[in-house]
């Protein structure tokens, strides 16, 4: 029982779990998954259809802070993506045709992994702090995103390419799909081979790292250039979910949600150490409470407080310094012996 | 301004070698210099990028930035520093290309366009030089209501009339000459007595409100309000979609999860992009839009003028961008020394199916 109550994923998984019960009891039906035509209908889906986009950039979010580093630019590149992905398809004689939109989402991710490499030199090659170097992109993304839809909304009828958002591939979203897919792979590249140890020593001592013989420019560059591409993909799919380049609002201030749902995953911003695991739970959180705002009814001018409050909670009580204190409470231990094993346990 | 920058770029990169004649030690500090310059440079790329992204915008407007000099030198064209608030919406480009056609040379004037990207205080500063250049009468699109006092007082002191378009400030009125832009709550006003009209049954309405705080989420929401009092309607659930159509799609899917497609008869959206978003939910959740469930919005640009005439929104009010001409008249009226009232609001229109239909051919935006 000690084990569970002190895994690192408990507190995450507890604050998702309270939501979705918070949900339940205001609204019965948040947990009605009804069958349409052979394929799932429900609040519950919507949120892991939702958090897509998020998931795919939140996961970037956590390697590029494993490295000690910040992708501010996702939110833009994201705008980038979604403005390139919807201008090809536009342009093409016949919008509805597979192939035009494979080439046209082929297009953006590529330009995707171009902005990500961009900001995976000035950080790795240049040496420039990763905030500054990202709050480039981020500032002049939005403008270039602009700058290719002509300060219009582009809206495009594809039938494929609306598929990528609303498809359902046998019963469930193509989207959770994208989702389950990217973090299939993150988790197999990064801790069944060893580039996650890599990553984590580049985070914790880049110079120590790189005097141990790790490669750590390429290792940097590559997070970037990964966050880079996975946040084309959450573009081109925020896209396809409206059928349009929204080049003001495509991924507004997702950057931040992405830091908060990786920091809500147990993974600390001073590089090092990180958690596939806990960053998908932390966006999951995230999805969830914007559902309960809905469901609760919060009123719109109290709904970011409410979102505060709850984030604050969640954080609060995954702070260590909390935990001991409720551990040694809780279990009226001696109190002289029972921080000293949590310390260990935090250690190891 | 982009050719200023290229020309930083050029003269910082071309320094000479400083790395010749050096011991080994300041020989490796130079070089980390050289990292700095080097990463300053790409820093400096990228901005002179967006730079060029910027006057490609404006590219029209670029041609005439050079005013004819103090007090309207340049022929007999009226010189008009225009300060616009940035590009942060279709809505936002129809209004720059409105005020670029009002202003145009035919018509006599000679405009200065200035576009703040948001930032007010570069619109302080943009409205600043527009006095120091002396151009004869100022066209200000405020980005926020706040801090214009100062900066409305040199221009009065200067002489130069100033004309607020579509937002306004908090400063006195007397220190500009007029105002022009929309009414809000009458836009709200206008689509729910439509709705009052329409819905004389008990009806379920939900509503995708703007932006929180923004004055036209505000004032929409007070005029539709006002107009279904006392009707069968009502409103039962309300939730920020900001403005765009990812918040309305997924705001309205939460609404029909929650109360369910057959629980909800009404959409009331504060804009189109909004509506738009939740007909992408309600076709998601199997339902008809503008059958099942009735969609009223405000703004009418393109694509929300096409779903009405696909039947999917069923009434659209009008939020007019085209406010140049009759910004460009307040203009010459005052340089005439005529008498302008302090308020001009321009008419918004209201369409349903058959007049979109007839309006959508001539639609610019």
């Amino acid at each position: 029982m000690t084990q569970i109550w002190k895994h690192r994923l408990f507190w995450p998984l507890a604050a998702l779990i309270t939501l979705i019960v918070v949900n339940s009891v205001a609204r019965p039906r948040f947990l009605t998954i009804t069958v349409r035509d052979g394929q799932l209908y429900g609040a519950l889906i919507d949120i892991l259809r939702n958090s897509a986009p998020l998931m795919l950039v939140a996961l970037g979010m956590t390697i590029v802070i494993a490295t000690r580093g910040i992708d501010l630019s996702v939110g833009a590149i994201m705008a980038v993506s979604g403005a390139v992905a919807l201008t090809v398809i536009d342009g093409s004689n016949d919008p509805g045709n597979l192939g035009t939109v494979l080439v046209a989402v082929v297009v953006a991710v590529l330009v995707a992994l171009v902005l990500g490499a961009w900001n995976g030199f000035l950080v790795a090659v240049l040496g420039i702090q990763p905030i500054i170097a990202t709050l480039v992109l981020m500032l002049a993304g939005r403008g270039v995103a602009l700058l290719i839809t002509g300060g219009f909304i582009t809206t495009v009828n594809s039938a494929p390419f609306s598929y990528i958002a609303s498809g359902y591939l046998t019963v469930l979203p193509f989207a959770f799909f994208i989702s389950v897919a990217a973090i299939a792979a993150l988790a197999l590249v990064e801790r069944r081979t060893a580039l996650g140890v890599l990553t984590e020593a580049v985070g914790i001592n880049p110079e120590a790292s790189r005097l141990a013989g790790v490669r750590s420019r390429g290792i940097v560059w590559g997070a970037y250039i990964l966050s880079g591409v996975l946040a084309g993909v959450a573009g081109v799919i925020y896209a396809s979910n409206i059928k349009a380049a929204d080049a003001n609002a495509a991924g507004l201030f997702i950057e931040l949600y992405a830091i908060l749902a990786v920091v809500l995953g147990g993974t600390s911003l001073a590089g090092g150490k990180f958690s596939i695991a806990g960053t998908v739970v932390g966006v999951l959180i995230i999805q969830t409470l914007g559902s309960t705002i809905l469901f609760l009814g919060v009123p719109s001018a109290q709904s970011p407080v409410f979102f505060a409050v709850v984030v604050v909670v969640v954080v609060v009580v995954q702070s260590p310094r909390v935990r001991r204190a409720l551990g040694s409470m809780t279990r009226r231990r001696p109190s002289t012996t029972a921080p000293d094993q949590e310390r260990t346990k935090v250690a190891a | 301004m982009r050719v200023n920058i290229r020309h930083t770029a050029r003269r910082a990169g071309s320094q000479g070698d400083p790395t010749l004649a050096m011991t080994p030690d300041q020989n490796k500090e130079v070089l980390e210099m050289r990292k700095q310059i080097l990463s300053t440079l790409a820093l400096v790329g990228v901005v002179a990028l967006t730079a060029a992204g910027c006057s490609t915008d404006t590219a029209d407007s670029d041609d005439v930035a050079a005013p004819g000099g103090g007090g309207g030198g340049g022929g007999d064209l009226i010189t008009v520093g225009f300060a616009q608030t940035g590009a942060e919406s279709g809505w936002r480009s129809a209004n720059t290309e409105s005020m670029n056609e009002a202003f145009s040379e035919e018509n006599g004037f000679e405009l200065v366009f200035n576009s703040a990207d948001n930032d007010p205080a570069a619109q302080i500063a943009a409205v600043r030089s527009f006095i120091n250049q002396g151009v004869d009468a100022i066209v200000i699109a405020p980005i926020v209501e706040d801090g214009w006092d100062d900066v409305l007082q040199e221009a009065q002191d200067a002489e130069i009339p100033v004309i607020l378009e579509d937002r306004t400030v908090s400063a006195s009125e007397d220190l500009y000459a007029s105002w022009v832009g929309l009414d809000f709550e009458l836009e709200g006003q206008m689509a729910g007595e439509w709705a009052a009209e329409q819905f004389t049954e008990p009806t379920n309405m939900v509503v995708l409100e703007g932006t929180t705080g923004s004055a036209p989420a505000n004032d929409r929401a007070a005029g539709f309000d006002a107009a279904i009092e006392g009707t069968p309607i009502e409103k039962i659930d309300s939730q920020s979609g900001d403005f765009t159509r990812d918040g309305g799609k997924s705001v309205m899917e939460g609404f029909l999860q929650k109360h369910g497609a057959d629980g909800i008869d009404l959409v009331y959206a504060h804009n189109d992009d909004m509506g738009l978003g939740a007909i992408e939910a309600i076709e998601a959740a199997g339902a008809v839009p503008g059958e099942d469930i009735k969609i009223i919005t405000i703004d009418a640009v393109r694509d929300g003028m096409q779903a009405l005439v696909d039947g999917k929104i069923n009434y659209i009010v009008e939020c007019n961008p085209l406010l140049g001409d009759a910004a460009a008249e307040l203009v010459k009226a005052v340089l005439n020394g005529e008498e302008v009232a302090k308020t001009t609001i321009v008419e918004d229109q209201a369409f349903d199916q058959a007049a979109a239909e007839a309006a959508l051919p001539d639609r610019t935006y």
